[in-house]
């Protein structure tokens, strides 16, 4: 089954075209990550995804729910973790998930319970007084990542969820996007390859609002003709794949 | 529910902000005694505690504007805002979620300056009660330039349009640090053309029991805080679609 299918879409802001007629299908459950360089499209599509804008032509349906005739069945079944962490500095970690929770409208039991599991998934238990601001990066992107978690979305969108992260908090993030992998569908999109390639089920390639390319990791290698996927990577962007 | 929720975020978030309980409480505490300090050395009508005290209630809504701004601004830069809009939260919960905490820190603070204003030497009476609860429409005004700022602003533009010029503006603009029959002219017209000068001598007029005398400012102030409220909104609503 399909939880996202793209028709169509294009965005266009006066006479340049951020995405270009793009049809995508994404099976549920699957990790697909969404890369290319600055200004390919990228972030304008997540965009259009999450209903924040709407597309010029073209429509896309989020488990069957159209972005535009039905944007918030989409806000009920999505959540984003934003590029910036996207946290209320002046809460603690504990008040930033109940401020999610609140907004959703759980009830003090719920809440709880949500707290609960969400900081020990997230290794978040020994934070969880402290002021998100007061928190380094990798702290900070996990709690963005609980929040955006709170309302259990059948879509989460991670807009360059290691950015800037030393290698620890890196790798302990993969490890919790692995422990998500297949619960729920998620679109990551990352400027790091090596992240892309470790962790998604299948990859886009976008360039000028196109989508050059969309297979696994393997098969983007071998159509590139290489064994790096770095490499493939620049040769499909640069338009030198085999 | 929901803009309990968000209005108890933003509440949290600006108490908590040193500079917030420094400026928005501490700030108009201070002029009030520096002030009067210099109206005990030499008299000078305007300072007199039933003047002055007025003034700077409406004077130090000034930084309420300049928080709500910052606060708004911040979570449009650190994409909170982006986050929050692909929640439930509707236009309507973004709008009071905004304001609404805004109105008892202003009332917190009108307070406060009467207090202080007593401990100087002004006489207890209900106008003081009454001059209270007409600061209302006054801060409306000011949340809705914060509300404004903020949608259209970065956090450091705020600073200096929130923070330096319209705090001026309210200060030389009000008639509260200098009577503006001594300017006159073009200067005097423009001051009555805005509203902060209308926002002091409604609350002078209420503090002196002269009830008949907030005619017609307090038609300035609430005309301008319905017009700024509108727009404020309009822009608010013009960067949420946007995004």
């Amino acid at each position: 089954m399909n939880a996202i299918e793209i028709k169509n879409l294009t965005k266009k802001y006066k006479d340049v075209v951020a995405v270009d007629n793009l049809c995508l299908d994404i099976t549920s459950g699957e990790l697909f990550s969404l890369l290319g360089v600055n200004g390919a499209g990228k972030t304008t599509t997540i965009k259009m995804l999450c209903g924040l804008t709407a597309p010029t032509s073209g429509d896309a349906f989020l488990n069957g729910n159209s972005i535009i005739t039905n944007t918030p069945a989409v806000k009920n079944i999505i959540a984003i973790s934003p590029q910036e962490t996207a946290v209320a500095p002046a809460l603690s970690v504990k008040e930033n998930l109940e401020l999610m929770c609140g907004i959703y409208g759980f009830g003090k039991e719920i809440t709880r319970q949500k707290i609960a599991e969400l900081t020990a998934l997230l290794g978040l238990k020994d934070v969880i007084g402290k002021k998100a601001g007061k928190l380094s990066g990798g702290y900070q992107r996990k709690l963005s990542i609980a929040m955006a978690l709170i309302c259990e979305p059948k879509i989460l969108f991670l807009d360059e969820p290691t950015l800037g992260l030393d290698v620890l908090a890196r790798s302990d993030l993969w490890d919790i996007i692995r422990a998500l992998k297949g619960k729920i569908t998620i679109i990551l999109t990352t400027h790091y390859m090596e992240e892309a390639e470790a962790l998604s089920d299948r990859i886009g390639i976008m360039k000028d609002g196109k989508l050059l390319i969309c297979d696994t990791a393997e098969n983007i290698k071998k159509i590139a003709g290489t064994d790096n996927f770095e490499q493939a990577f620049i040769n499909i962007v640069k338009g030198v794949a085999k | 529910m929901r803009t309990i929720t968000f209005a108890t975020r933003n509440t949290k978030e600006m108490l908590r902000d040193p500079l917030t309980l420094a400026f928005g409480l501490g700030f108009p505490l201070v002029l009030i005694l520096l002030l009067s300090a210099i109206q005990a050395n030499i008299p000078v009508e305007l300072f007199k505690i039933e003047q002055l005290a007025p003034g700077i209630t409406v004077f130090g809504l000034a930084f309420m504007s300049l928080f709500s701004a910052t606060l708004i601004s911040k979570d449009r830069n650190s994409s909170f805002l982006v986050r929050l809009y692909t929640t439930p939260l509707s236009p309507v919960d973004f709008i009071l979620g905004y304001t609404l905490p805004i109105i008892p820190l202003s009332i917190a603070q009108s307070v406060i300056c009467y207090i202080a204003a007593i401990v100087l030497g002004l006489e207890i009476t209900v106008n003081i009660l009454y001059a209270i609860i007409f600061i209302i429409p006054v801060s409306i005004l000011y949340i809705a330039l914060g509300l404004l700022c903020g949608s259209v602003l970065t956090d450091k533009q705020v600073g200096g349009v929130c923070g330096a010029l319209l705090t001026n503006l309210s200060a030389w603009l009000s008639g509260v640090w200098f009577d503006l029959e001594l300017v006159g002219g073009a200067f005097k017209k423009i001051a009555y053309a805005l509203p902060f000068v209308h926002a002091v001598e409604m609350q002078r007029a209420i503090l002196s029991g002269n009830f008949s005398g907030i005619f017609p400012h307090v038609w300035w102030v609430l005309g301008y805080a319905f017009v700024l409220l509108t727009l404020a909104v309009l822009l608010f609503l013009r960067q949420m679609k946007k995004h």
